[in-house]
């Protein structure tokens, strides 16, 4: 059983300034995961009659993408390749500090205490974010179009994002590249994506542009702190994309 | 007499859907620009219809509790979809997915529904191929296929342990084109807290703005309910933290029945309950099965030698192991359908031979599967196969390929490498079959108020096969409901907009209003989980794997002695004017405080053992599930003011193009 002392970043609104606020806590088994530690907190919380910590999480098995907690100056925490939720208590140790705080981004505004607003990760999204076909079910027979194994298997690591955001928190300049080029390369690397490729990389990296998002210059800490290992190829293949489009455009 | 039409058009099974799309109403396209429609839910169901009827012309509102439609609890699925594509060449057909499902369902459901969900199936993966979802595929380019419990052919589509992902990342791509457009108009964040009927139809939502706490009327049409299941009644379950069944409860209460409620599927293949911390379980996906090999030592010394840490699973020999589903089950072996299976594993664990310090876990076991593979690949490479090393590494290669995410997932959870050990697992609520009745039409009792996927219980029975719940969502989404909505919204082309100043709205919203003062205003001592953790306690130990009379009255008893002693004691801080995540558990938990009540007398009703409802009174001398004739049919129950006093109803159910036999997989 470990003994720690959390410092959490608590903000009653978007318009609070907000602060960290410290908070001891006892009794944590290692095999706890990181937010049923924080599950803990909040009883003891609510019994004393207090508010208890605001933060996103919902499926607890690291694919919803909702939890969001940068802890101790990384997001999700100590461990590579998982969530905040896949973390578990068995990473720290008796006696530690542990610093909670929520994404920092201009894009990203907090809601509450460890929550923000990522919908702009949305009008991305609805800026083309998709393929143009009728939901209809009339569309040719899904072997019609054979697809080379290694590109079909790129796609789908690309397409594997989970819209977390830990790449625009652990960027210097909360660029969201990572973010928009794996969904970009998804549907460039697949002939059902290449009809509309132009006018989808350009409408994305515009709206991106447009929700106050950096720039990249190639650190490379989204791809470290990516919790599904999301590779820096995708941003080099978004930007040969961009590049032909904007010659053709 | 009974009072539900099921309304299950005329004529041979297999033209029953082409006959009644011919026969219903269509909406115009320019008229459809006069009818709004809601979808609460954007999970497969809900994404996947409001993607298409928008694409249709309606004007639809979408709403979800999360803070993207993306995050629905279908992104979670893990091991894939079903459909009659017959690529593999092993027999399948139309006919075959129909059968499995309705034989997997222990005869407990319609075999017009599942008839028509069989037929659709096909169109899904041509869908969902156009859409750009990058499904598995083999080195020649083609999709690849696997195998799910309860079916002797491979017709499970996947993208390695994420399909569930990968589809409802497709659906909301397609929800984006038409968010994009304007056609659908979307509110994340939003709780769905009354449905409003006005002159006996659905023609609007109460709900609750999630971030600033503010009371919202919405109307439409007609209202599409896409909220998933009910399963975290158990507390602990494989469902996402946030899944609750507020919304189909709320319309239960308005006059919908509730279909079924016991039919809870219990998957076998979870990662045990490790202690008392513990807020949710994870799935290990079936498709494991494929290739993991379960079983148990089958002396009681090894068991204990095991439990003490003197002995290592990989050490036991293969004569002192008990693969009890190959034993018992030689046909289906390891893929027998998920209740056999969940309920096999607690008999063993029952009986003392679980091989964790619980005594509630049994072996998921791939060593046989990376030996297999790693043979393959050592003589498609030409070389030597007698190299236990090399075969070893080149078969962790082949099942890293195939299951890399799931055992990435256990390892990080139970801190055991799965390559190297036997995984260990046991059962926990995956999944509700029952749900909201409706009709063929997918329409519940309430006119104009619908339900699809997950939500409503018609396509799978007492027991869920495997990868046919995405199958489902997917089917009601894209092909269903597009269709059959439109013949209810053919007469309301000159409604025109439903007001929301109505006295309709205004009692709903005051219900709503009445429901949160009461629950921020109760000066209670004790926190909403800590009643929720209760409530589960009562549904596992008494509504679980295996139920009897006594106590499933005693449960029944317990539950509404729960809700009245939340009602008294719980404390919800804050206040209602703010994010206050507290706040809707609470509402959640009330409503899982009664639906587990009618849960409960549902199973007691049930006198029969059929799929994951197994009543110990009713098994044969081999332990299986005894099915009973004179309970063929769905139990709808209809609210009369408290889940005690709900009134019963029956669906007969008719097999007119299946025998109904004893379900055996030996």
């Amino acid at each position: 059983m470990m003994n720690l002392t959390l410092k959490i970043w608590r903000q009653k609104n978007a318009s609070d300034k907000g602060q960290i606020v410290d908070y001891p806590i006892s009794g944590i088994s290692p095999d706890m995961s990181f937010l049923e530690m924080l599950d803990v907190l909040n009883q003891e919380l609510i019994e004393k009659g207090e508010q208890p910590v605001a933060f996103d999480h919902d499926c607890r098995e690291g694919i919803c993408g909702t939890c969001s907690l940068y802890i101790n100056g990384r997001a999700h925490g100590p461990q590579t390749k998982i969530t905040a939720c896949q973390l578990h208590m068995r990473s720290f140790k008796d006696g530690d500090t542990i610093y909670i705080e929520p994404w920092r981004a201009e894009a990203f505004p907090v809601v509450k205490d460890l929550i923000v607003d990522r919908t702009s990760f949305d009008r991305i999204q609805q800026a083309g974010g998709f393929i143009s076909v009728n939901t209809s079910g009339n569309t040719q027979d899904a072997n019609a179009i054979p697809i080379e194994k290694e590109n079909a298997d790129k796609a789908f690591d690309a397409a594997t994002c989970i819209g977390c955001g830990a790449c625009v928190a652990s960027c210097k300049n909360s660029s969201a590249m990572l973010f928009v080029s794996a969904k970009v390369s998804q549907f460039a690397l697949l002939p059902q994506g290449q009809v509309e490729a132009t006018d989808r990389v350009l409408n994305m990296v515009k709206q991106m542009d447009e929700e106050g998002f950096g720039n990249c210059t190639n650190t490379g800490a989204c791809e470290v702190e990516c919790p599904k290992g999301i590779s820096l190829e995708n941003i080099a293949r978004m930007n040969r994309e961009y590049l032909s489009a904007s010659l053709k455009g | 007499m009974s009072i539900l039409d099921s309304k299950i058009p005329e004529g041979p099974l297999a033209d029953k859907w082409t006959k009644h799309k011919n026969d219903i109403n269509l909406v115009n396209p320019a008229n459809k620009r006069l009818i709004d429609v809601i979808i609460v839910g954007t999970g497969l169901a809900g994404g996947s219809s409001a993607a298409t009827l928008a694409e249709l012309g309606y004007n639809v509102k979408a709403f979800c509790f999360q803070d993207s439609p993306r995050r629905a609890h279908s992104i979670a699925a893990q091991g894939g979809i079903n459909a009659a594509k017959n690529y593999q060449g092993d027999g399948d057909s139309t006919y075959r997915l129909f059968y499995d499902t309705v034989k997997g369902g222990d005869y407990r459901s319609r075999e017009a529904n599942v008839h028509r969900l069989a037929e659709v199936s096909t169109n899904i993966i041509d869908q969902c191929v156009a859409q750009g979802v990058p499904f598995a595929r083999e080195y020649g380019g083609l999709l690849d296929n696997r195998s799910f419990g309860g079916v002797l052919v491979s017709r499970t589509f996947y993208a390695k342990g994420q399909t569930g992902q990968q589809l409802l990342l497709g659906a909301y791509a397609a929800m984006n084109r038409q968010i994009g457009r304007g056609k659908i108009k979307m509110y994340t964040r939003h709780e769905m807290l009354d449905v409003v009927i006005v002159d006996g139809k659905a023609r609007g939502i109460i709900a609750r703005n999630l971030v600033t706490g503010e009371i919202e009327r919405h109307s439409a049409h007609a209202v599409v309910l896409g909220t998933g299941g009910y399963g975290n009644a158990f507390y602990l379950s494989t469902y996402a933290m946030g899944s609750n069944v507020t919304a189909a409860w709320k319309a239960h209460k308005r006059g919908a029945f509730f279909a079924n409620p016991c039919y809870t599927q219990i998957h076998p293949t979870c990662i045990p309950v490790s202690g008392d911390h513990q807020s949710k379980l994870t799935l290990m996906s079936e498709s494991l099965r494929n290739d993991g090999r379960i079983w148990v030592p089958k002396h009681k010394k090894d068991v204990d030698a095991i439990r003490n840490g003197s002995l290592k699973p990989t050490d036991l020999k293969e004569e002192d192991r008990d693969y009890y589903l190959e034993r018992r089950y030689p046909a289906f072996g390891n893929l027998v359908p998920r209740d056999v299976a969940s309920r096999a594993a607690k008999e063993r664990c029952d009986a003392g031979y679980g091989v964790n310090q619980t005594g509630e876990a049994v072996y998921l076991d791939f060593a046989s599967a990376i030996e297999r593979y790693g043979k393959e690949q050592a003589y498609v490479k030409g070389l030597n196969v007698d190299d236990t090393k090399l075969v070893t590494d080149l078969g962790k290669k082949v099942v890293e390929n195939k299951y890399g995410n799931l055992f990435q997932m256990y390892e990080k959870i139970v801190d055991q490498n799965p390559y190297e050990t036997p995984m260990m697992i046991y059962p926990a609520v995956h999944y509700t079959m029952g749900g909201l009745w409706v009709d063929y039409n997918l329409m519940t009792t309430v006119p104009g108020l619908y339900a699809i996927g997950e939500a409503n219980f018609s396509d799978h029975g007492a027991n869920r096969l495997g990868a046919s719940a995405l199958m489902q969502g997917l089917a009601d989404g894209y092909f269903v409901l597009p269709y059959t909505i439109g013949d209810y919204l053919a007469h309301d082309i000159r409604t025109g907009t439903i007001p929301t100043d109505t006295k309709e709205f205004d009692e709903a919203e005051e219900n709503v209003r009445a429901g949160i003062n009461k629950l921020i205003n109760n000066q209670g001592t004790k926190s909403v989980d800590h009643f929720h953790k209760r409530l589960g306690k009562i549904m596992w130990n008494k509504c679980g794997m295996a139920r009897n009379e006594k106590d499933l009255k005693s449960a029944i008893s317990e539950i509404a002695q729960l809700r009245e002693e939340f009602y008294k004691d719980v404390f919800v801080p804050g206040t209602e004017n703010e994010y206050n995540e507290e706040l809707a558990k609470a509402g959640r938990v009330a409503d899982f405080l009664e639906l587990g009540e009618l849960f409960a007398k549902d199973a007691l009703e049930r006198e029969e053992s059929a799929g994951g409802h197994f009543r110990d009174e009713y098994q044969t001398e081999g332990g299986e599930a005894l099915r009973r004739p004179e309970f063929q049919y769905v139990s709808a129950w209809e609210y009369k003011g408290k889940p005690s006093e709900a009134v019963h109803h029956k669906e007969e159910l008719k097999y007119e193009n299946i025998e109904v036999k004893e379900r055996s997989y030996k």
